[in-house]
């Protein structure tokens, strides 16, 4: 308990110094305006960051806390790569592109680059692992660094798991089958919803009428409770049928998630179609098919892409939900979440194998890497759209 | 007056008509089950003649839409049936079925304590995001505002379990400060209780906190651009005093509907993070009959995760009725 209470006597500590930062900044400086001016919370803040920062060095120098260590190289890498990334578009590519480059935060550069990496590792999977995916090994279990003193194998960089499968590798599969498989069933998400609601906003009467409330029906159930009900009774029929669970659940997310983009594709889509071009369109004699592909798609495209992201986003963190809780992805596919529910346990070891208890957090990770990615392209992609608000 | 009441209570209505249809989307979905819960019940071992008595005991034989009725009725006096689980295994005892643990006896605590780690959430989750939301409409475009922008972006958009794990790594296993099992039990006292269930809280809070305070940000950066925004600015009173008691009130709408909305998004996190923690709430209850196939249990907790749902985005509607005047007196 003494932490805690070290942690409650440290902030009025830091508020005096806070004062006393500021009155000898007034005293040193002569009143200049940075300091005269300056809010006593400014003050704080200046001084809990000061702290937080020789915190963070201690932490790293000091005490060498492994994990923090690794996050912190972690993060100086990335935001050092992303930097020499977008050094590199602003030099490299068509003048469109250079441009693209130049309007970019870091964050968004961040995102490009491991989206990108992602889809490289993804698409050669099979020329960055060292094995197959299902690839069963005589070593099983053993612990990841590759040093046979501790249990390790050198033919195994991150060790094997309980059935002798490398590690390595699987999580290199993970990346073709968790993101592959969240990009597809986003793909007919899309598909579902952006039809439907086109076609509601284009016929609208009792259809729009009958689609829209059928979605209100439906996203009145959480999603993730909705899917997880729905993959209890997929999971009796796949053993009935023989079809596997994955394709059950590729539907079901698909559907459920297709509600949220038809609400949007409609609100767009209402919109555009009140608009003189669609009214010149109708009158040329022009059929469902071409307004809704040539009319309406081409002006609803930039909302709609940003969403895109955002459902990609959630659709991959519901297969990464439900596999976590054993009903997504069936093994023997490889896929993060199910590797994460199975290494949590080796959590525990990490005073005593630090590498083990980062196999769960690298398989975590991996996940929380490419949302975290997507989702500071679309901030960037909705700033830019937005304009220059306050 | 009278206008509001009207429309509170046409919410009212349209969410127990809501309610009522996903009830029967629910059951549906429960009743395209290939064959049916006496089969389920009995799996490999199904004979004929055990079938047909335990669905004449579960009243299997009946229409569809008696059964639903039963059920609805049953779910109304907070009668939820009983578990296939419990029903199995009192088969197997030889003890009758009707005796076991009913499914509104076993869901009944866990919900409690569902709540409980709700409660604990919200109560850290809603000051600390309203807290950062108006320093960081405070010091927009600083340092401060694009670290805080980044941090809840990326906590965001992480899988509930990442965060979880992160958590358990650094405040449970480096440093033993909080259980990593939140081993909640009947009688104990509540600081013990609070102790548990501060981990998973924290998790729920990373998870949550990120929207509530970026709402609460852009409510109040819209509002500053108003006329009398600007005057009380050349009134001369201090920025702080501008956002808290000019900008503030006037965004509460939103940043109400907002919060409404996530602690109605705690209603699913739950599920995952009671898992990771093995907390005995309602969320892993819920898990564990997905994966037997307990449809009962499954179906119980799929009613009463969306009657919240549904109540939290009511209450959120009717909140933000009742904070803008605009919306009190409709055109």
């Amino acid at each position: 308990m003494s932490t805690w209470l070290s942690i409650l006597i440290a902030f009025p500590v830091m508020a005096g110094v806070a004062w006393v930062f500021r009155f000898a900044g007034r005293s040193a400086t002569s009143n200049k305006p940075f300091f005269r001016d300056m809010p006593f919370g400014v003050a704080f803040g200046y001084v809990v960051a000061a702290v937080a920062i020789l915190l963070a060095f201690k932490i790293y120098f000091v005490d060498q806390v492994l994990f923090f260590r690794w996050a912190m190289q972690g993060l100086i890498i990335f935001t050092v790569s992303a930097f020499l990334f977008r050094l590199l578009g602003r030099l490299v590519g068509t003048a469109g592109s250079r441009k693209l480059f130049r309007s970019m935060p870091l964050t968004a550069a961040f995102g490009v680059m491991i989206v990108l990496a992602y889809a490289i590792l993804a698409i050669f999977a099979p020329v960055f692992a060292p094995y197959g995916e299902e690839q069963v090994f005589a070593a099983a279990n053993t612990l990841p660094g590759s040093d046979p003193a501790t249990g390790g194998d050198p033919a195994h960089l991150l060790g094997t798991d309980q059935i002798g499968r490398d590690l390595m590798s699987r999580l290199i599969y993970g990346a073709r089958n968790t993101v592959g498989i969240a990009f597809a069933t986003t793909c007919l998400a899309f598909f579902i919803g952006g039809s439907l609601g086109f076609l509601a906003a284009t016929i609208g009467g009792w259809l729009d009428q009958v689609l829209s409330r059928a979605v209100d029906v439906l996203m009145a159930i959480p999603a993730l409770i909705f899917a997880l009900l729905l993959m209890t009774i997929a999971s009796a029929w796949s053993v009935k049928l023989g079809i596997p669970l994955t394709i059950f659940m590729i539907l079901i997310i698909a559907i459920i998630d297709s509600t949220r983009v038809y609400r949007l594709a409609r609100a767009v889509g209402v919109n555009i179609v009140v608009m003189d071009y669609i009214e010149a369109a109708k009158l040329r004699g022009e059929g469902l098919t071409y307004l809704i592909f040539r009319e309406i798609l081409p002006n609803a495209t930039a909302p709609l892409l940003a969403e895109f992201g955002l459902r990609f986003c959630f659709v991959f963190l519901t297969i990464a939900s439900l596999s976590f809780l054993g009903v997504g992805i069936q093994p023997p596919l490889a896929d993060w979440g199910t590797m994460v529910r199975d290494l949590a346990q080796f959590i525990n070891f990490a005073q005593f194998s630090p590498l083990t208890a980062a196999l769960p957090i690298l398989a975590a990770g991996a996940i929380a890497l490419l949302t975290v990615a997507v989702n500071f392209i679309v901030d960037w992609m909705l700033q830019k759209s937005s304009g220059l608000k306050e | 007056m009278g206008s509001v009441t009207r429309i509170i209570l046409q919410r009212l209505a349209l969410g127990l008509l809501t309610l009522f249809i996903v009830s029967i989307v629910i059951f549906i979905a429960v009743n395209l089950l290939p064959g049916d819960f006496a089969e389920a019940i009995l799996g490999q071992g199904a004979t004929p003649e055990a079938v047909a008595s335990i669905r004449e005991g579960l009243g299997l034989d009946k229409p569809p839409i008696t059964r639903y009725f039963d059920w609805l009725g049953g779910a109304i006096q907070g009668d939820l049936g009983s578990s296939f689980a419990q029903a199995n295994f009192a088969s197997f005892t030889g003890s009758d079925a009707a005796s076991g643990t009913t499914v509104a006896e076993q869901i009944a605590p866990r919900f409690k304590n569902t709540l409980f780690l709700a409660g604990v959430t919200a109560a850290i989750a809603v000051p600390v995001s309203i807290f950062l939301g108006v320093l960081a409409a405070l010091y927009r475009n600083s340092i401060f505002d694009r670290a805080t922008n980044i941090l809840t972006l990326s906590s965001i958009s992480s899988p509930d379990f990442f965060l979880a794990y992160v958590l358990i790594l650094f405040l449970s296993v480096l440093n033993p400060l909080l259980p990593s099992l939140s081993n909640i039990y009947d009688g104990m006292d509540f600081s013990e209780r609070l102790v548990k269930s501060l981990l998973p809280a924290l998790t729920l809070t990373l998870a949550v906190t990120a929207q509530m305070m970026r709402m609460t940000r852009a409510a109040i950066i819209n509002l500053l651009a108003s006329p009398y925004i600007e005057m009380a600015r050349l009134k001369g009173i201090s920025p702080m005093r501008v956002i808290v008691t000019h900008a503030l009130p006037n965004a509460l709408a939103p940043i109400i509907t907002v919060i409404a909305l996530n602690l109605a998004y705690l209603i699913t996190g739950v599920v995952v993070v009671e898992v990771v923690f093995v907390y005995p709430g309602i969320g892993q209850l819920f898990v564990d009959s997905v994966k037997i196939r307990d449809i009962p249990v499954v179906q119980a907790c799929c009613l009463i995760f969306a009657a919240a749902y549904i109540l939290l985005n009511l209450s959120a509607d009717v909140l933000s009725i009742l904070s803008n005047p605009r919306l009190r007196h409709p055109k």
